[in-house]
């Protein structure tokens, strides 16, 4: 019988704990579990023969930490065999009626992906593939990916069971008292994921006992469509008398789950501490109750690796500020590799409000697919909002989907023929909501009725795909008034439709709208209004304009979304009128204040970043840039430098200076790109934290001092590899190159870069820095300077200037 | 058995996070910043130990015999030991990791509050250890990687520890650990 089938009839009933059983049978503490299925094959089908006999209609192999970084692939081989040949002898021998299967099991790899660990999704990826092959191949009936804390690497395993099998797949993750996974997931940004992905069935399981796994089982019934398992521990692990004993006794765990059944839950099971007698609990509690139907919810949402944002309670904002159309800036600093700047954009637009961040990176002369998934992986590394990858290029938005640590919005599919059989086969692999556009081959309609039409032809063809319309949302294409003054009423009439008729969600770039017209902003935020009023379920726009910000808590209020309109009043007093007094500035013990001059001089040895770039907007009318560098920023940074050498400012202060002068630099910058001027840098240095180190605050200090400096920093981050540091040396011909490390284990690959460049790249010196290093230490490695701190590392690219 | 355990907010100690960041008499401006840092991540940290108690023969480990004389040194007179495995979460990782982007000065402040955190965590941890053995002397711990105890012992101890499933702490392949805000150690019991 097929499993899936029987889900939709009956509770489907799954083992309880391996580890605790093996203990008990001798298993000693630190031995591999996995080695068990051949030395003691007996032992193992025993504990699987019970399951099946106390009512299990699923065990899972004895393969939990059964991949490539714990054994070879010889070892690995024999040990998916053995443990597969175990299971099935269990199945063959329970002698039981009911209908039985045996899942691949698969657990997490202990590693931690990147970028807080050195562990390459890619990399994660082909591991499990390797286990998934192995099981197929010995004949397993399904694949249960359990136990995982971290949404990535379960995305990873995910993928890699799709990517290497059609077999059902059951995805059960792990989650701490506070409901969250390790890294941060909530249960709902999970169920985004996991169902996006089209896993069968999804859970949870380990750590909690069964009452505190309850709540987290309810928040899986609340969004999930596919059937809930629930495999929680026999309560907490106690001594007692040198023995380890769990503190929920069988006949209590099988209450909870038997009150978990009728909440909705269709799969349950044991896992740490639980047994056979557990089991048999568990299916002697539930086995009159009748089983509620798994529901549809028609939930559109998307999620990042901490939450999900749910279309349809108040309306979903998406920052549009990353994305380098009609902005000089933006577009230099996709040719320079800028990625700090496009980090920027996205904070800002975080803290001024956006729930979720549109990313476009396209720009004719560089490589969209590579970019786009840099973006998308640095974006996710320090901000936890969900993303929507913007693109017209299928390559860069599968590079992109495939990276992203949750359910993206895909942004764009339309009615044309060609866009759908892209899109769609992207979004039926890694999940999403796509954004779809009402035009199709002849165009954009005119009329409300074309554009419901396109919308229900992308519906139909979606559904082809197994595309549930949640997962479609439609932007009814906001025309400029300016051109056609039926423009508005057009997207309007079609809005209302499609999110009342048809029910789904909406979606608009809002400020085209305005487009050709004076003071866009009153134009754009009064049509915001008659939007969000039609249906609008979410907007393209800037978080930066007030005007739309108003509109948006205003509506909230208005309707009832913002109690005491309190978040109104606290907006209203972020946005005060015209003329605000500037905040008074912390007095900083700037010693040396008194010294300088000019107000920038100031707020830059105060370090302050806001007065520094008013300060230098206003000397950009009366003096040349590069002339406000040489009498202004810099004599300011040496005063404090020299402090700081002398010991009388510390690094905090330092930094602070640095950051204000960033706020100049990039004040001056954006001035000379408006102009002709070009930006002029000293000299090209390359600075990275070696192989095996991933310490890099040394080196990031490093680097903002030296660009504060003229110096075109090109950073290559942490744990670079020697090899890659000599090429972009050679690339760029830069005469100096800044290695650091922390560690004394990672001395040695220092050394073994320099030597490579010695060999690869003659001409350049080479500064080291770093915890662990000494003067001795540099001379013994080879390197030309070893520099103590940042300042020193200044003064010697400055000397090397002067030669 | 390996005992799990998590503490809530520990009191901050700003003198030490101030010493972490190479600044021993801050000023107005520095407060101001460390307290911007603190308020971003206070309530979002969990300090999670786990931990398992080995009865000793010889003066090493158990699980693991390393032949460490300053192990042996460090063990003399005790009888068991308990081996630990500490971590404050990723929380810390990524506001260092956000801040090293656009904030050097919150980045230096979030790795000395991170530092602060995973000791505080570590000296309430065995605070609670003295008191479980209150009949005994706990030593002040000890980690891989001091004296000749190689690091490497790190790969045991994540093994018997069980530390990716407990605390959600993991082990890089040059035996770094992540999150960075953590500490794995051995105290030993006289």
């Amino acid at each position: 019988m097929n499993i899936l089938e029987f889900t939709k009839e009956n509770l489907l009933v799954l083992d309880g704990g391996m580890g605790t059983l093996l203990q008990a049978a001798g298993l000693a503490p630190g031995e591999s579990p996995e080695r068990w299925n051949l030395t003691h094959p007996d032992v193992v089908t025993g504990i699987h023969r019970d399951y099946f006999r106390a009512g299990s209609h699923v065990v899972n192999t004895n393969t939990f930490g059964a991949n490539l970084l714990h054994f070879d692939a010889d070892e690995l081989d024999e040990i998916v065999k053995a443990a597969v040949q175990n299971a099935r002898a269990a199945r063959d021998t329970a002698g039981t009626d009911h209908p039985m299967w045996v899942a691949l099991d698969i657990g997490p790899t202990g590693r931690l992906l990147k970028p807080y660990g050195d562990f390459d999704f890619e990399d994660a990826v082909e591991t499990f593939a390797h286990t998934v092959r192995l099981g197929v191949q010995y004949g397993v009936d399904l694949v249960m990916i359990e136990t995982m804390n971290d949404s990535y690497e379960t995305k990873a395993a995910l993928l890699a069971v799709k990517e290497n099998c059609d077999l059902p797949v059951i995805v059960s993750n792990a989650y701490g008292e506070d409901g969250k996974l390790m890294t941060g997931a909530s249960p709902a940004a999970m169920v985004a994921m996991l169902e996006g992905m089209g896993a069968d069935f999804i859970g949870v399981n380990c750590s909690l006992g069964p009452k505190a796994m309850l709540p987290i089982v309810e928040e899986y019934l609340r969004y999930a469509s596919v059937p809930v398992l629930a495999k929680p521990n026999a309560g907490l692990p106690k001594m007692v008398d040198g023995r380890t004993v769990f503190d929920v006794a069988s006949g209590d765990f099988g209450d909870v789950i038997a009150e978990m059944v009728q909440k909705g839950l269709r799969i349950a099971g044991g896992c740490c501490g639980t047994t056979p007698e557990y089991i048999a609990a568990l299916v002697q509690k539930t086995k009159d109750l009748p089983l509620l139907p798994v529901e549809p919810k028609n939930t559109t949402m998307v999620s990042s690796y901490t939450h999900a944002v749910v279309f349809g309670d108040a309306p979903v904002l998406i920052g549009e500020r990353i994305n380098p159309t009609g902005k000089k800036r933006f577009k230099q600093a996709l040719r320079d590799g800028d990625i700090g700047y496009i980090l920027n954009e996205g904070i800002r637009q975080e803290e001024k409000g956006a729930h979720i961040l549109d990313v476009n990176v396209g720009l004719p002369e560089i490589d969209e697919p590579a970019m786009l998934e840099t973006v998308t992986c640095e974006l996710q590394a320090i901000l936890d909002l969900p993303l929507q990858i913007d693109t017209s290029d299928p390559i860069a938005m599968e590079r992109a989907l495939r990276r992203v640590n949750g359910k993206a919005l895909i942004n764009s599919v339309n009615g044309k023929e060609e866009s759908m059989d892209t899109i769609f086969p992207l979004l039926q692999k890694y999940g999403g909501v796509a954004v779809a556009l009402t035009l199709d081959e002849n165009g954009i309609p005119e009329t409300a009725e074309g554009r419901v039409a396109i919308a229900e032809k992308i519906l139909a063809r979606a559904a082809e795909y197994g595309i549930d319309k949640k997962n479609i949302i439609f932007d009814t294409l906001a025309m400029a008034i300016s051109a056609d003054n039926g423009a508005a009423m057009a997207t309007l009439g079609s809005l209302r439709e499609i999110r009342h008729r048809l029910g789904c969600h909406t979606s608009l770039g809002v400020s085209n709208i305005s487009f050709g017209l004076p003071d866009r902003d009153g134009v754009n935020s009064t049509f915001f209004a008659l939007a969000l009023e039609n249906g609008l379920s979410a907007a393209i726009m800037n978080p930066d304009s007030v005007a739309m910000m108003k509109t948006w808590y205003a509506y909230r209020a208005l309707h009832g979304m913002d109690d005491h309109c309190s978040d109104y009043v606290n907006f209203a007093s972020t946005v005060a009128p015209a003329a605000v007094p500037v905040p008074a500035a912390p007095t900083a013990p700037a010693p040396t204040a008194e010294e300088t001059k000019s107000a920038l001089q100031k707020a830059i040895v105060k370090g302050l970043g806001t007065q520094a770039a008013e300060a230098t907007k206003e000397l950009l009318g009366s003096m040349e840039p590069l002339s406000i560098v040489q009498t202004e920023i810099i004599p300011a940074l040496d005063l404090v430098g020299k402090g700081f050498e002398e010991k009388t400012v510390y690094l905090p202060q330092l930094l602070m200076s640095a950051e204000a002068a960033r706020f100049a630099f990039e004040e001056i910058k954006t001035f000379m790109l408006a102009g002709k001027g070009e930006t002029t840098a000293k000299y090209a240095v390359v600075i990275a934290t070696v192989h095996g180190d991933i310490h890099d605050i040394g080196k990031n200090i490093v680097k903002l001092l030296l660009e504060n400096y003229g110096f075109a920093v090109t950073d290559l981050g942490k744990d670079v590899p020697a090899e890659a540091i000599a090429d972009t040396v050679v690339k760029l011909h830069a005469p100096l190159v800044g290695l650091s490390a922390l560690m004394t284990t990672t001395v040695p690959a220092m050394e073994e870069t320099i030597r490579l460049l010695r060999q690869k790249a003659p001409w350049c010196k080479v500064v080291v820095g770093g915890a662990v290093l000494t003067q001795e230490y540099a001379d013994r490695i080879g390197a030309d300077k070893y520099a103590k701190d940042a300042m020193e590392t200044v003064r010697y690219a400055e000397s090397l200037l002067e030669k | 058995m390996i005992h799990v355990q998590t503490y809530g907010e520990l009191p901050f100690n700003r003198r030490e996070i101030f010493r972490y960041a190479g600044c021993s008499s801050p000023g107005e401006a520095e407060t101001a910043v460390l307290e911007e840092c603190l308020a971003e991540l206070s309530g979002k940290l969990t300090g999670r130990v786990c931990w398992r108690e080995f009865v000793m023969t010889e003066p090493d480990l158990p699980f693991c015999p390393t032949g460490s004389a300053d192990l042996a040194k460090y063990l003399r007179d005790c009888t068991k030991l308990v081996v630990f495995g500490a971590t404050v979460g990723l929380e810390t990782d990524r506001l260092i990791a956000r801040y090293s982007r656009i904030s050097p000065v919150k980045a230096l402040f979030c790795q000395a509050i991170g530092a602060e955190r995973i000791e505080s965590l570590c000296d309430a941890f065995c605070g609670d250890l003295a008191e479980m053995y209150a009949s005994c002397r706990t030593k002040p711990r000890y980690s891989p990687g001091y004296g000749d105890l190689p690091l490497e012992v790190q790969r045991e101890f994540f093994t018997i520890l069980d530390c990716p499933r407990k605390i959600g702490l993991t082990l890089n392949t040059s035996m770094l650990m992540s999150p960075s805000k953590s500490v794995t150690a051995i105290v030993g019991i006289q």
